[in-house]
């Protein structure tokens, strides 16, 4: 057996994402090769080949794949992958453009974000929102695979030694081109990455009062999410959702500020570590599933916890 | 120019699905059915794009039981001209489903493919992407806004970190996020029309393509249910509680 992880990263630095992919493939086992494809590249590559437990990593450094686009990425791995049993990229927006393509042009099944390895062939994966667990075995000779980041402990960054070997595999569909993009600047934690997350709902009224999630967030070195129906209401940019739709997160701790608990919010939070819902309705759906839920006006409470942290 | 929209039956998406009690699925049986909510939001946007006189044609399919009908119907009542069924009872899977609609593009040369990002049963969010795959189209994935000009398409996508717009040679397939827009209700006279509407029913040997399952599902279990906590009586004591018992701060 043999793995081919799919790195995800901006040019510059390695996404964290990357070190549960490679715990996934751990627990498949085998050789661990990882493949870094972008512009400018190089120190990526570098940041790979110390990641506890890979044995070579790959890098593809040319133009073509500066955007990650994935007609030019599925391509590739497409054509790299031909030399392995399994193929793995995280389920982030990333992973899930181009995973599909390259299993259609090697003409295997994509097995979505797993949760869990079984054995080689077999793995767990949430169907219907997170409301039941699948087991599926693929019984294709390549299996071509995304990984729920937050399912697997990722392996240590420093540690390991692998090789790093320059491909000068060009693909270059030239049939999409990127035209721009508009990244939501914040120094706060990414929100699948963050320990703590605070996410606030329909309950914060509007888009100014999440100013109070934020220091209280800046003090925890917490990320700020938000429900959908705070996105929906127009508070906050969608890429703070967090849900069935939205950002799959599961932090130590997780604290949810008016918000209700849809269905659709809970899949994205439940396997959070520890969840705390403040909420001034008792009987909000929130806090069936709150280890510690505290009924009270978020205006007053979110303050007073900022002031005794 | 004409637009393919391919729909999914899906149970509808205000239902609590539950796990049968053997473990061999999600219980199905007298649950209510409806068109996978991406797959609105693709018949919207080519409605809308028709409505701009942007396109000209628009052709549903779907690939699924008998009863996926009523969704083609439904399709067909949003503003769809017609619609192609390819019947089939086999547990279809993306892959299957992707070489179907690559058969179907083959015959109807559509210049844009819009289809749901996801279904939301399986989630497994590939369909789209393998079609692109299948017949060398560009794609534009979870698209929250669509743009075509002077034989192009310009999509911007939801990404994690925001939003990313490219730009694709037609014909180009494109799948669709939440935020494209808000599907209308079908009216009554609409539906009406739509059960005049053509539709046509093949089946997967007629495309020649085999859509036998490559994935089999062992099992399927509930998720681990969630114990409700305490409820707190003070900031101090949520405080204290995080502190000493939990230790998450």
């Amino acid at each position: 057996m043999s793995v081919l992880v799919y790195a995800e990263h901006d040019n510059a630095a390695l996404n964290k994402v990357t070190l549960s992919v490679v715990a996934a493939a751990k627990e498949i086992g085998g050789d661990i090769t990882v493949l870094v494809a972008g512009k400018g590249c190089g120190a990526v590559a570098e940041e790979a080949a110390k990641i506890d437990g890979v044995s070579k990593v790959l890098c593809a450094d040319n133009d073509a794949y500066e955007h990650q686009l994935a007609e030019n990425i599925g391509d590739l791995v497409a054509e790299v992958g031909a030399d392995y049993s399994h193929i793995l990229a995280a389920a982030t927006t990333t992973g899930k453009n181009f995973a599909p393509r390259a299993a259609a042009l090697l003409d295997v099944a994509q097995i979505s974000e797993i949760s869990d390895v079984v054995d080689a062939d077999t793995f767990k994966r949430p169907i219907y929102a997170g409301n039941a667990i699948a087991t599926v075995k693929c019984g294709d000779a390549k299996k071509v695979i995304t990984v729920r980041g937050t399912s697997f402990d990722g392996v240590a960054a420093e540690g390991g030694s692998a090789s790093v070997e320059n491909l000068d595999v060009v693909k270059d569909a030239g049939i999409s081109s990127f035209v721009g993009e508009e990244l939501a600047k914040s120094d706060r934690p990414e929100l699948t990455s963050a320990e703590i997350v605070i996410s606030g709902g329909r309950g914060m009224g509007n888009g100014e009062n999440f100013e109070i999630l934020y220091k209280l967030a800046d003090k925890l070195g917490a990320g700020v999410g938000a429900s959908r129906a705070a996105v929906d209401a127009g508070f906050v940019p969608n890429d703070m959702q967090v849900g069935q739709t939205g950002k799959i997160v599961a932090p130590n701790l997780y604290v949810a500020v008016g918000i209700s608990g849809a269905i659709q919010h809970l899949a994205g939070m439940k396997d959070s570590k520890v969840i705390v819902a403040i909420n001034k309705d008792e009987e909000a759906p929130i806090f069936q599933v709150a280890d510690y839920g505290l009924v009270a006006d978020l205006f007053e409470a979110v303050p007073e916890l900022d002031g005794k942290l | 120019m004409k637009v393919l929209v391919p729909i999914k039956r899906v149970v509808d998406y205000n239902v609590k699905v539950r796990v049968k009690a053997d473990n061999t699925g999600v219980d199905l049986a007298n649950v209510k059915m409806a068109m996978n909510p991406f797959c609105e939001i693709a018949v919207e946007e080519a409605v809308r794009l028709k409505e701009k006189g942007v396109v000209t044609e628009i052709v549903a399919v779907s690939i699924g039981p008998k009863t996926a009908q009523e969704q083609l119907r439904t399709a067909m009542a949003l503003g769809a001209d017609r619609s192609i069924l390819v019947e089939t009872d086999e547990d279809v899977q993306p892959l299957g489903i992707a070489k179907a609609l690559k058969a179907i593009v083959d015959e109807e040369k559509p210049e844009l493919v819009i289809l749901g990002k996801q279904a939301i049963d399986g989630d497994n969010n590939q369909t789209g992407q393998m079609l692109a795959a299948l017949t060398g189209m560009p794609q534009g994935t979870f698209a929250s806004e669509v743009d075509v000009a002077d034989g192009k398409v310009k999509v911007t996508r939801e990404i994690d970190g925001g939003l990313q717009t490219v730009e694709l040679n037609l014909p180009a397939v494109v799948t669709t996020d939440l935020r494209l827009n808000e599907p209308r209700y079908a009216s009554l006279p609409n539906i009406m029309k739509a059960k005049k509407k053509p539709l046509d029913t093949k089946t997967a040997a007629d495309l020649g393509v085999d859509l036998t399952p490559r994935v089999t599902t062992v099992s399927v279990e509930a998720p681990a249910e969630r114990q409700a906590g305490i409820i707190v009586g003070s900031v101090d004591e949520l405080v204290e509680k995080l502190k000493n018992e939990a230790k998450v701060i």
